[in-house]
């Protein structure tokens, strides 16, 4: 049997009904690792002796006849930019190659509350600034599903290791679509939830008022089981939301009837593949088919998305990533004969080029005189986004829309830095709105996964969740495992 | 030669004395080990967050009651960014263009002239770090070591108008806002220790000039001293500038307290651009007028206030009661010493007299004195009732200061009560008329000064115990 291949509510099964210890599926994923981990690089640091440690406490538990949470024992891996106390922490940067936390993450402390397996690390884009997970000081990830190209990003070593059975579920973060898109190139099911229902704290900074962690993995029964997990208010951290928490797998229910689909039309215009279009279409008409109602509704500042994302987003992570300086932790250059000029050193030569290139465009856009221009306009902008989505969603439940334009593409470092931004066209308005957003497989293109992405109100992942279940569970695209075929 | 106008304005960095620091839970307890006092979120961990202490906006709102200005129930943080190694995050979480108070000011009395100098602004903010030097500055040190125990305790930055036109304004003017804080008891004050810090803007205007000259920032001036005298050398500085034909150049000096000068530290041009924007971390707070009501109600006295009190009630000079509200530990040993004194007025001398004097002469505070304030005002009592001359109050109160001792009791021990049994004066009286026929003869003869003399011989047989208010009417009967 090949364990890696399950999904963590059948696995929560197994270990319950004593089929297999955890000890056992632990093991099982690392000889995966070991297997595979070579072509596709999705973890930067792994804790094989804590987990097995972990996985044999769970164990005796279960031995003892006491009750474990769905998912005790149940190895995940966590985003590389997610504060885990005594295991490294580099967010993919030379400049915390040698970060050991002192602290958990709010979100590490839930899940080591319900005993859950942390195998490793896994690689990212620097500080999450990417969408390829190219810009990693630990080298790329390849994408399992054909190893010459991308696994998108900046989560691409989550969804990879989903993909291609290194992990049963993992964490990524998302912000300005770095938990969808790469579910959509990994044919993987991503979430992002509501702005404040997941706390950051821990979670490395990129732009603090976009920023959230969610799941990735196989389907959505377990995204449902990992939110149930992580979600909360959380003292530490202010922008988190003190709102009732549901039981989200209660919402995964195959039924659509007359549930209010929209498709705002600017996300199915100009740049978008043909063959990525169909699939989607196929899903609408899938979705009608089960009683749903499609409306054709508009969001009319999408154009301004990116751009404005690009103005708000470096501004935030210019600040953020100020801390890094060599002063009390991470990379010091040693050669400097001043504290200032070892902090200058220490930055230029612990930040890759595209972290650079975001701090100062972030720090330009703040500069005396362009803030107002620049920063304060975006933040305007930013309201009329928000509220494009407001009046849409008087018209409907929830927003059907492809969570990428593309398929996964080449790495080959063909693409220049700025049609890589304008790809995550689809993603970033649900970041600037601060709404929960889902990506589900539906279908494939060139060979490569094809991801919907459904976007619903505040708070309102239940409706987003029976939606992507609904589908799921009339398809099979969830269960097409990633060949590993490729030249690499 | 020009006459010169001078104008000035403050910047005041007030630590506030919250137990907790501004954005996390660790203390802000002064004079610990270093680096005891921290946690991820005041050293700028990867990943850590600020949570605001609503404590430190009950404390602003209190200050800014206290300093007479509007609260703005609207508060939101800002993060103002720059490069410094004590500054954990390389930005300091402060508030920038919506400060929790405005308009605000304190009425200030100098050479008998009242003057009201406005308040612009209070905003909040959190302190930094601490910088150790191994060299004299961080670009000359080959190391500098930093302590983060104070990186995160909260600070109000009160911004005054440049409405002081010399240094005594300003020293009365810094003065009253420490009292003031002092009382509302959201600032222990404590300048050597820095937390409460003062920059100056300074700039000189020829007399009549509609325009502000060009200022100078002067920063660390870390006592009411530095203060003045870092004022009267920059306007001295600005007017040889000026008379030589030259202009002031915008910049940022220091006060270099030894030397007494002040230095350039950086220019205009070199000035930092603190690109600052909304802190994406904290939610806005906002106040409701309940809360800013009930901070109202519970304001304490204010120096103002007690002085007037002092005044009515106690009958004090206006100008002895401003001095003894200056701090509050000074009205509090006064209002605790009043309570068994039957003089208050006396208790006033004392304390502006040899108590003030042994103070500045030790180096010490009230707050530091050994004396109880009710021991003193037995000390006044005593002096009062006729027991002690004030010549031997003077000696019991230096033997107060070396043992912890009622007066009373001390006046046993050294055999000071004052004599003012009539047969026992009388006996001297008589004894020194004997001794001394010139002196009698002169005074006789009109010449009052003599008098003098014979009281000073009586007091002499006594050694200071006779009553001098009884020898002196006793010795003008006996002469008659």
């Amino acid at each position: 049997m090949e364990l890696y291949k399950l999904t963590a509510h059948e696995l929560h099964e197994k270990l319950v009904n004593k089929e297999v210890s955890s000890v056992e599926l632990t093991n099982a994923l690392y000889e995966r690792i070991d297997a595979v981990e070579d072509k596709v690089n999705a973890y930067v640091t792994l804790d094989k002796e804590n987990a097995l440690a972990q996985a044999a406490k769970v164990d005796a538990k279960i031995a003892a006849g006491e009750e474990i949470a769905p998912l005790a024992g149940v190895p995940g891996a966590i985003k590389d930019n997610i504060s885990t106390k005594g295991l490294r922490t580099t967010c993919s940067s030379k400049m915390l190659s040698n970060l050991i936390p002192i602290y958990d993450a709010h979100v590490i402390k839930n899940l080591r509350a319900d005993e859950t397996i942390f195998l490793g690390k896994t690689n990212m884009d620097e500080f999450a600034m990417g969408s390829t997970t190219e810009s990693s000081f630990f080298g790329a990830t390849h994408n399992p599903w054909n190893l010459d190209r991308v696994p998108g990003g900046s989560s691409g070593g989550s969804a990879a290791a989903i993909a291609a059975g290194e992990a049963i579920w993992t964490l990524g973060s998302d912000t300005g679509g770095s938990i969808r898109q790469p579910a959509s190139f990994n044919g993987c099911v991503g979430i992002k939830p509501t702005y404040g229902r997941v706390s950051r704290y821990g979670c490395v900074a990129f732009a603090s008022s976009l920023d959230q962690i969610g799941p990735i993995t196989k389907d959505v029964t377990d995204a449902a089981l990992v939110l149930n997990t992580i979600c909360g208010k959380d003292e530490h951290d202010s922008t988190s939301l003190d709102v009732e928490v549901p039981d989200f797998t209660k919402a995964l229910v195959a039924d659509v009837k007359g549930l209010r689909i929209g498709l705002p039309k600017e996300y199915f215009g100009e740049g978008l593949d043909p063959k990525v279009k169909a699939e989607i279409e196929k899903a609408v008409k899938q979705y009608e088919a089960m009683g749903a109602e499609i409306v054709e509704v508009s969001l009319p500042h999408t154009e301004y998305a990116v751009i404005t994302y690009y103005i708000i987003a470096p501004a935030e992570a210019s600040a953020n990533l100020a801390r890094f300086d060599g002063v009390r932790y991470g990379y010091r250059n040693t050669s400097a004969t001043s504290a200032p000029e070892m902090t200058t050193l220490s930055r230029t030569e612990g930040f890759g080029a595209e972290v650079k290139r975001r701090i100062m465009l972030g720090t330009y856009v703040l500069s005396s005189g362009y803030y107002d221009a620049y920063y304060k306009k975006a933040m305007q902008v930013r309201t009329l986004i928000r509220k494009d989505f407001e009046e849409a969603f008087k018209q409907c439940d929830v927003l059907l829309t492809p969570t990428s334009p593309v398929v996964a593409y080449p790495i080959d470092g063909k693409m220049d830095p700025l049609s890589i931004y304008l790809l995550d066209v689809t993603t970033i308005p649900v970041n600037m709105a601060g709404l929960p957003g889902i990506s589900v497989p539906c279908g494939f293109a060139d060979g490569m996964p094809v991801g919907m992405q459904l976007i619903g109100k505040p708070l309102d992942e239940a409706t987003i969740l029976r939606a992507a279940y609904t589908f799921e569970q009339a398809n099979e695209y969830h269960k097409v495992f990633a060949p590993l075929g490729g030249n690499k | 030669m020009t006459k010169y106008i001078t104008v000035i304005g403050l910047e005041v960095h007030a630590e506030l004395k919250t137990k907790s620091k501004a954005f996390c839970s660790c203390s802000t307890a002064f004079g610990s080990a270093p680096n005891t006092h921290v946690c991820p979120v005041c050293l700028g961990m990867p990943g850590a967050l600020p949570v605001l202490n609503k404590q430190v906006v009950e404390f602003a709102i209190r200050a800014g009651l206290a300093l007479n200005c509007e609260i703005k129930k609207f508060n939101k943080f800002d993060r103002k960014n720059y490069f410094y190694p004590d500054l954990a995050k390389n930005y300091q979480i402060s508030q920038f263009d919506k400060p929790i108070c405005e308009n605000g000011h304190i009425d200030v009395n100098v050479n008998g002239e009242e003057k009201r100098i406005g308040i612009t602004r209070i905003h909040m903010e959190e302190d930094a770090g601490k910088l150790v030097h191994s060299g004299a500055t961080i670009s000359t040190s080959d190391s500098s070591a930093v302590d983060y125990n104070r990186a995160g305790v909260p600070l109000i930055e009160i911004v005054s108008e440049p409405d002081m036109r010399s240094a005594e304004e300003a020293r009365a003017y810094m003065e009253n806002l420490k009292a003031i804080l002092e009382y509302t008891d959201v600032c222990d004050c404590k300048m050597q220790e820095g937390s409460l810090r003062c920059d100056a803007n300074i700039s000189i205007m020829p007399e009549g000039a509609k325009e502000f000259g060009t200022r100078a920032e002067i920063k660390n001036l870390n006592s009411f001293r530095a203060l003045v005298r870092a004022i009267e050398y920059e306007v001295e500085r600005q007017k040889e500038i000026l008379e030589d034909g030259g202009h002031i150049v915008q910049e940022t000096r220091t006060w270099d307290d030894a030397n007494g000068v002040t230095l350039s530290m950086r220019s205009k041009e070199e000035a930092h651009d603190y690109r600052y924007f909304p802190e994406p971390d904290l939610v806005p707070v906002q106040l409701d007028d309940a809360w800013i009501e009930r901070v109202r109600s519970e304001l304490p006295e204010l120096p103002a206030q007690r002085q007037a009190r002092l005044v009515k009630e106690h009958g004090l000079p206006e100008y002895d009661a401003s001095l003894i509200v200056a701090t509050k530990a000074m009205a509090e040993y006064f209002d605790e010493a009043v309570k068994t004194a039957k003089d208050s007025k006396g208790v006033s001398n004392w304390m502006l007299g040899d108590v003030s004097a042994y103070l500045n002469n030790e180096g010490i505070t009230i707050s530091e004195f050994k004396v109880t304030p009710a021991h003193l005002a037995e000390l006044v009592n005593l002096t009062k009732d006729g027991v002690l001359s004030s010549k031997l109050a003077k000696k019991v109160f230096a033997e107060m200061l070396k043992e912890d001792k009622a007066p009373s009791v001390l006046v046993k021990e050294l055999g000071l009560e004052q004599v003012s049994d009539e047969g026992a004066i009388l006996k001297l009286v008589e004894e020194t008329i004997a001794e001394n026929p010139q002196s009698v003869a002169d005074f006789k003869a009109g010449k009052d000064k003599a008098i003098g003399f014979l009281v000073g011989q009586i007091m002499k047989k006594s050694r200071g115990k006779a009553n001098p208010g009884m020898v002196q009417k006793m010795l003008k009967e006996k002469m008659q």
